[in-house]
């Protein structure tokens, strides 16, 4: 988790942790790269209607914006990318503008992981956690939930971590 | 106003309550709540984007979550439009429409 030092934000990443984060990051990087399918609930989520009502204004506009934004997002899935180690444990220092990105990226990633696991505002993610677990805790969608609930629990220790804007 | 006396005299004219027309009226960038960002995630990105205090950063964040959605912002329709894109790049669920 990250704590504040100096100027920065600083983290100190288990073997298994930087391997996660690693995958989390390339796999935003895969959705964002392989050719958009908008009918993904996913991408509508990344990527929403600007305009609800008015689906040919909101495809006018995406028209001029997505590509940027789309980059964008792919620069901040690298950013996570390029701080952490290439394997192995290891720290991370970020300035203000990389804890930035970190934020908007693992943002991105529990959005993406969100709407697969389904989570709703009635989800209480201990419960879903257990019931997955009895089921077979082995499955996918155990580990899945696990990352889901631990990026949320980083995502905080970093704002926490920034420093105050005013 | 409420326990104010009554006008002893009514008015001469009753004034004309006009309807702002559509095309006159603002645009305004609406934040919609959703169930996978955390609240201080929220606040952050309103104080971030907007440089609004973190009192009313909260406020905002608030609304999004117990009303289902808040008005972030108001002015000319490119610039809502260019808010609500730029909160998409903070992954927030945002749409913009007539205020």
């Amino acid at each position: 988790m990250f704590r504040r030092s100096g100027s920065h934000c600083v983290a100190t990443f288990a073997h298994d942790e930087v391997r996660v984060l690693r995958k989390v990051a390339a796999e935003v990087v895969g959705l964002l790269t392989d050719g958009m399918d908008h009918t993904d609930p996913v991408v509508s989520r990344l990527f929403p209607d600007i305009y609800p009502d008015r689906p040919e204004d909101s495809q006018e506009f995406r028209l001029y914006t997505e590509g940027d934004l789309k980059t964008s997002k792919i620069d901040q899935a690298g950013a996570i990318l390029a701080a952490l180690p290439d394997e192995g444990e290891g720290e991370v220092r970020l300035d203000g503008e990389a804890a930035e990105a970190w934020l908007r990226a693992i943002n991105d990633a529990r959005l993406a992981m969100g709407t697969r696991l389904e989570i709703n505002s009635d989800t209480d993610l201990g419960d879903e956690l257990d019931r997955a677990v009895l089921d077979d805790p082995g499955s996918s969608r155990v580990f899945q939930l696990s990352v889901y609930a631990y990026l949320g629990y980083l995502q905080e220790s970093l704002l926490n971590a920034l420093p105050d804007i005013q | 106003m409420v326990g104010m006396a009554l006008p002893q005299v009514a008015p001469v004219e009753t004034p004309e309550i006009q309807e702002v027309p559509a095309e006159d009226r603002p645009w305004v960038t609406i934040v919609w709540d959703d169930p996978v960002n955390l609240m201080s995630y929220v606040t952050w990105v309103f104080q971030k984007l907007f440089g609004y205090s973190k009192e009313k950063a909260e406020r905002l964040m608030m609304d999004v979550h117990t009303k289902g959605k808040a008005v972030v912002s108001i002015g000319a329709r490119e610039r809502m439009e260019m808010d609500a894109n730029q909160l998409h790049g903070y992954g927030l669920w945002a749409t913009v429409d007539r205020g």
